[in-house]
């Protein structure tokens, strides 16, 4: 680093560790260039970290996990399960006789449960009145910038089984 | 003709690569958040031409930082 420190007469300990603090106080032109230059270096750190972030990115795996008997709701009915884990709660809803929908239940604006409205036909987050599309979860009104993330379910022997989710990319 | 002394040409120098440094420090950390917040939103694509951007960006003020004291050890000598 030696281009970094040009030589000087003046001894490195006397430059950082003046005898007078008004010396010490004092940071001239080329120290604060220094010092931008480094936050500069750190902001481009901060860029490569995304980029690696970005490169070893592996694809979520997802259990395959029984949700519901398919005539276990009636039409209009809601199931709460969790999926992908114990701590994310979801939301079934049979909108009609043969379709079922599930989304997670936590609201994208601050995560608080939304329930559904059936006779609007929507989801609702009760906090900051947040509405969703039940048809794709996407945002209708309210402070939510994201759509709920999809349980994608598929039917086997009468069952309904989750088998991943799907976040809408922006 | 410049009839300004050396010292204060210098000094103008200076004054106007820190000026430079500080508006490519502000474009960086603006990068730096754009970056991020698309990389959260799924779009993992952006992070390459984002690194490269703030690497330029960096040498870009790696280069001024070493005329700042390039001129700066000049303008000391007299």
């Amino acid at each position: 680093m030696s281009w970094f420190r040009k030589p000087s007469s003046t001894p490195l300990w006397r430059d950082e560790f003046p005898v007078f603090t008004a010396d010490e106080q004092f940071v001239n032109r080329r120290q604060f260039t220094k010092f931008l230059t480094l936050t500069s270096f750190g902001m481009m750190v901060g860029n490569l970290w995304i980029l690696g972030k970005s490169m070893f990115h592996r694809p979520a795996s997802y259990p395959r996990v029984p949700v519901a008997a398919m005539d276990e709701i009636a039409v209009g009915g809601v199931k709460i399960f969790n999926y992908p884990s114990a701590d994310d709660p979801c939301i079934l809803v049979r909108t009609v006789a043969d379709e079922y929908v599930a989304y997670s239940q936590k609201c994208t604006h601050l995560s608080c449960a939304v329930y559904y409205e059936k006779e609007q036909n929507r989801l609702e987050c009760p906090c900051h009145q947040g509405f969703f599309s039940i048809a794709d979860g996407s945002v209708l009104q309210g402070p939510p910038q994201r759509a709920l993330p999809r349980v994608v379910l598929e039917k086997k022997d009468g069952r309904l089984v989750a088998i991943r989710m799907e976040t809408e990319s922006l | 003709m410049n009839t300004n002394p050396p010292q204060k040409r210098g000094l103008t120098a200076i004054d106007g690569a820190m000026a430079l440094i500080v508006i490519l420090l502000l474009v960086q950390i603006w990068l730096l958040s754009a970056t991020l917040e698309s990389y959260l939103a799924g779009h993992r694509e952006v992070a390459l031409p984002g690194a490269i951007i703030s690497a330029i960006l960096f040498a870009v003020c790696l280069g001024l930082y070493r005329f700042v004291d390039r001129i700066d050890s000049e303008v000391r000598r007299g």
